[in-house]
């Protein structure tokens, strides 16, 4: 862990922190904590058959060192095929079935799911999270930043409309794709705040290496205060930013709820300024970051559907100005 | 029908028998001097020209004898290994640093999508294949394989099919969404070029040469078994090629409609897997791995029957449990057909269904701990010789065993919901495929090299590349389920510096070198051992089987007398015997083999076999050349259709019947 931090300090990319190290092994939820622990037990059960076997192996492939070489009985050998061939691999599954179903149950069940609803939505190559109220409808949308409040159970519809890809935070649960034409669900449930990080597990294209995301898990209260701050639309203080916004192209694909820009094809930037990351938790949000983001899209992130723009230095900075009020 | 007579006293033909294929002059070749089997100096001579594949560049493309096919679909295939490996170091170069740009990830995905595609379809499975036409003939003592021509047109097929899959990549066309070509990001819609199409064409075309191997290996072995060699004295490999070309028979037609399927989603807009249109992107997944399961096991087959050969061989002992290992392979061949949703775990398929496929995945744990628990109780206490094939599959043993490890830890459905699709299956995968194919196959190169060459390979450089393989493929794939364990996916062509998996995956990186150094011993050692190495004898490793019946390099013809075969280790019968017994009574000018019956081989005709023809090159062009056309437009079907028949149509010309052959 130590390690992990000084090297995280020292990386230019350094995001918030590093608690997402160790993935699978550092569970923050009862079900990653439940996988886990079948994990290390069918690990250990398999370093044991492992030595078992392989000792066997070495042990009478050498014993004709000792004296002449002998056969063992028709008796010796039929136990020893039935215990290592038969029984100890039936016994494998019985275990591995069983706790296969009993664990597979609770994790991927609703267990009393209390938390916010939030539709997950895949795109060519990031992620947009739609916070829904109980009707469905859609009170705040954000991208690239899934927020849940500690102790509860978020449910998570995963949708796609274009390629498949799969909702991966090794951390809080198993992996669950997202498939045109069909909604899968996830139940997410942090024992404690923090922040992690997730990825795109199934491959979906040019830039499916680095289609990130960031978790962060709050007391329900601050969860609370963040869900109402990002539901208001922005307050425009920076109409010079705005125009340039508009000008040269943004506001055709991304929406700043109370403007104009209502585009549908990338991230919603209203509450861009909150975000600890960009670019599909690539690059940390700074303002030399954003533009560099806007300028030189395809260095950063080959292949990236953003067109990227270059405007003059005095509108960069504007645009900047209004990209860093969107709080 | 048969005869008994002393043994020869020809066998081994001591230094300097190593000679050439095919290219003997008029005169009489030294290893025909004083006869075999008890057949004659003149009569041996005749059969040999007889069953001579012709010299000379253009009648190379006449060829049809088993040895001659079977050599080319090894060498092709190792040709495709080596490039497909070339890949993998590109990719590990590239994961060496995080944010590294020596692949951008438009070559990234198509380097990645190429190595996967090569090193199933290109490399493991026809080199299987080229070692089952190769041996299986030689093991049942045939002279031949039940449809020579079949045969070569499999060759060329494959040659064709693959070379111009392998082409695509310096020409920029290469297809780029993975091996497994999940729909809908292999759609027109978001892969526009012609990099699917390559895929789904070329796939498609070198499947039919799997097809083709797998219906003639199976009428070989069930129907040109020599006389003797009833279903339970037949060679484990023998039963294990059965089940592979069983295998091989159900599992790929269902790739060929999955991208047939494609194909013409993308040609003609039939939107069989686009959801939008009613259709479904799951029913690719089905489709697909309703074969890519069995695939697995298709090449692992095999390979334990390469194993069990060995093991008899370097133990002098016949195999524990002939009865439960045969069972066993059977079981495995069955069992793969029901797997196939493991792949799918995340699919959100309902609980219950998965289940069943959990219990499934896990059972075959069972089949494969009989096999390994037979080996064990044969190797017990036997005077086991550690030369090169038995070193190789000692390390078979290691990693093959470590693999299905966590194979049982992968079928666990929540345990498979974290780490599927992350370097954690990587690492399971190629414990798997290097562990269960790869080793068995260099094992099986070590061990037959001298049979099919007549020179032995060195015995040290073996050594040397046994040790490095076995220690830079744990070095490269080991880390790699640490990896996936702390959440990096498959196929990311590059990682941020703050994930902390950069140690990890530069010794995966040093791992993958030692690992290609190994390997590349092993090409050499081939290479210069083909002119230096010392001459083998024929039987240089005192083995139970037929092959080793017959000279090394086998005769034109296999056998000067087929064997007849009253054990499951007629060589060591015949060493211990004082009289064996032969076929008699076969013809010498033209190519006859023995055709006996299924269960218990009781010899009840003699099949006339043809002789070197260029029509199955000519239709493999043909073939080619529509399936390559497909790739732009679907009329290249209707052609190709119309122009194939005509080749077909010439290469089933009716022999005239008052020719004496």
């Amino acid at each position: 862990m130590r390690v992990c931090r000084l090297a995280a300090v020292a990386s230019a990319f350094a995001l918030a922190g590093c608690d997402g190290a160790g993935g699978v092994l550092a569970p923050a939820s009862p079900d990653a904590r439940l996988v886990a622990s079948l994990g290390w037990w069918m690990f250990a059960s398999a370093i044991f058959v492992l030595i078992v076997t392989l000792g066997l192996v070495l042990v009478g492939a050498n014993l004709h060192r000792r004296g002449e070489p002998r056969r063992i009985s028709f008796r010796a050998s039929v136990l020893l095929v039935v215990a290592g061939g038969v029984a100890a691999p039936l016994l494998a599954i019985v275990a591995v079935a069983i706790s296969g179903v009993v664990i597979g149950d609770e994790v991927e069940g609703p267990g009393g799911a209390d938390g916010p609803w939030i539709e997950v939505r895949g795109e060519l190559w990031w992620w947009e999270f739609r916070y829904l109220d109980e009707d469905g409808e859609v009170v705040a949308v954000t991208a690239n930043e899934l927020h849940l409040p500690v102790g509860r159970r978020a449910r998570l519809r995963l949708v796609s409309d274009n390629v498949i890809h799969s909702f991966w935070a090794p951390n809080l649960q198993g992996k669950t794709d997202l498939i045109p034409g069909k909604v899968n669900l996830l139940y997410a449930e942090p024992e404690t705040p923090g922040t992690w990080r997730g990825q795109c597990a199934e491959f979906c294209g040019l830039q499916h290496g680095l289609m990130g995301f960031v978790v962060v898990a709050e007391p329900p209260g601050d969860f609370a205060r963040w869900l109402a701050a990002q539901a208001e639309p922005h307050r425009v203080t920076e109409p010079e930013g705005l125009a340039v916004f508009d000008r040269i192209g943004c506001a055709e694909c991304h929406t700043v709820r109370g403007t104009s820009a209502d585009g549908e094809d990338g991230p919603d930037l209203t509450h861009l300024a909150s975000r600890q990351t960009l670019a599909a938790a690539t690059i940390p949000n700074s303002r030399g970051n954003l533009g560099g983001w806007i300028t030189s899209t395809h260095t950063i992130k080959p292949g990236a559907k953003m067109p990227s723009r270059i405007p003059e230095p005095e509108d960069l900075h504007a645009l900047l100005d209004f990209l860093e009020s969107l709080e | 029908m048969t005869d008994a007579t002393a043994p020869d006293g020809t066998r081994g033909r001591g230094a300097g028998g190593a000679r050439g294929h095919g290219a003997e002059p008029e005169g009489l070749p030294d290893y025909v001097r004083g006869g075999r089997d008890g057949l004659g100096e003149a009569e041996l001579a005749e059969l040999e020209r007889t069953w001579q594949s012709p010299p000379g560049f253009l009648a190379w493309f006449t060829h049809v004898n088993h040895t001659n096919i079977g050599r080319r679909f090894i060498i092709t295939s190792l040709v495709f290994f080596a490039l497909a490996g070339l890949l993998a170091l590109a990719m590990r170069l590239q994961l060496a640093q995080p944010l590294n740009d020596v692949l951008g990830p438009e070559a990234y995905n198509q380097v990645m999508t190429v190595h996967g595609t090569a090193m199933m379809f290109l490399f493991a499975i026809p080199a299987m294949e080229g070692a089952a036409i190769y041996l299986a003939p030689l093991m049942v003592g045939a002279r031949d394989m039940a449809f020579p021509r079949l045969n070569a047109f499999g060759y060329y097929v494959y040659l064709i099919g693959g070379t111009v899959f392998f082409l695509s990549l310096p020409f920029g066309l290469a297809p780029d969404a993975g091996w497994f070509n999940y729909v809908p990001l292999s759609s027109k819609e978001f892969s526009a070029g012609y990099g699917i199409d390559v895929w789904t064409t070329m796939i498609t075309f070198i499947e039919v040469s799997a097809l083709t191997a797998a219906v003639e290996l199976i009428v070989t072995i069930l129907k040109l078994r020599a006389p003797g060699m009833s279903l339970d004295r037949m060679p484990i490999f023998v039963w294990a090629v059965l089940v592979m070309s069983f295998m091989i028979l159900f599992a790929m037609p269902s790739v060929i409609v999955a991208s047939a399927l494609l194909m013409m989603d993308r040609l003609v807009d039939t939107a069989f897997f686009d959801a939008a249109l009613g259709g479904s992107p799951l029913l690719w997944q089905h489709l697909f791995w309703f074969f890519g399961h069995p695939e697995v096991y298709i090449i692992l087959v095999p390979a334990l029957g390469i194993v069990t050969s060995i093991v008899v061989t370097f133990t002098r002992r016949s195999v524990f449990g002939y009865a439960a290992l045969v069972l066993a392979i059977v079981g495995i061949g069955m069992v793969s057909f029901g797997l196939w949703v493991h792949h799918m775990y995340t699919t959100g398929l309902p609980l219950m269904g998965r289940s069943f496929f959990m219990a499934a995945s896990a059972m075959i744990a069972i089949p494969s701990g009989v096999q390994v628990y037979c080996w064990i109780a044969t190797m017990w206490g036997a005077r086991v010789r550690f030369a090169t094939p038995m070193l190789f599959v000692l390390g078979f043993f290691a990693i093959f065993i470590a693999g299905g490890l966590t194979g049982v830890m992968v079928a666990s459905v929540p345990f498979d919901r974290q780490v599927h699709d992350s370097y954690f299956v990587v690492a399971h995968f190629h414990y798997v495929l290097v562990g269960g194919s790869v080793f068995p196959l260099l094992a099986g190169l070590y061990y037959w090299f001298p049979k099919a060459t007549g020179r032995m390979m060195s015995e040290r450089a073996g050594r040397w590349s046994c040790g490095l393989v076995f220690v830079g493929f744990n070095l490269a794939f080991f880390p790699m389920h640490q990896l996936g364990l702390e959440g990096m996916p498959r196929r990311v062509y590059t990682y941020l510096p703050e994930t902390g998996w950069t140690l990890l995956n530069q010794l995966a990186t040093a791992g993958s070198a030692i690992l290609a150094l190994g390997f590349a011993i092993t090409l050499a050692n081939a290479a210069l051992s083909l002119r230096r190495g010392a001459p083998a004898g024929d039987d240089p490793w005192d083995g139970p089987t037929l092959e080793w019946a017959t000279t090394s390099p086998p005769l034109n013809c296999n056998f000067a007398r087929q064997a007849v075969v009253q054990s499951g280790n007629p060589v060591w019968d015949r060493r211990r015997a004082e009289v064996s017994a032969h076929v008699g009574g076969l013809r010498t000018d033209r190519r006859e083999t023995i055709v006996t019956t299924v269960l218990d081989a009781r010899p009840h005709a003699v099949q006339v076999l043809p002789g070197p023809t260029p029509w199955p090159f000519v239709s493999a062009l043909v073939a080619s050349a529509a399936f390559l056309g497909l790739i732009f437009t679907p009329w290249a079907y209707v052609l190709g259709f119309f122009a194939a028949f005509v080749t077909f149509v010439l290469w089933f010309w009716p022999r005239r019947p008052w020719r004496e052959d």
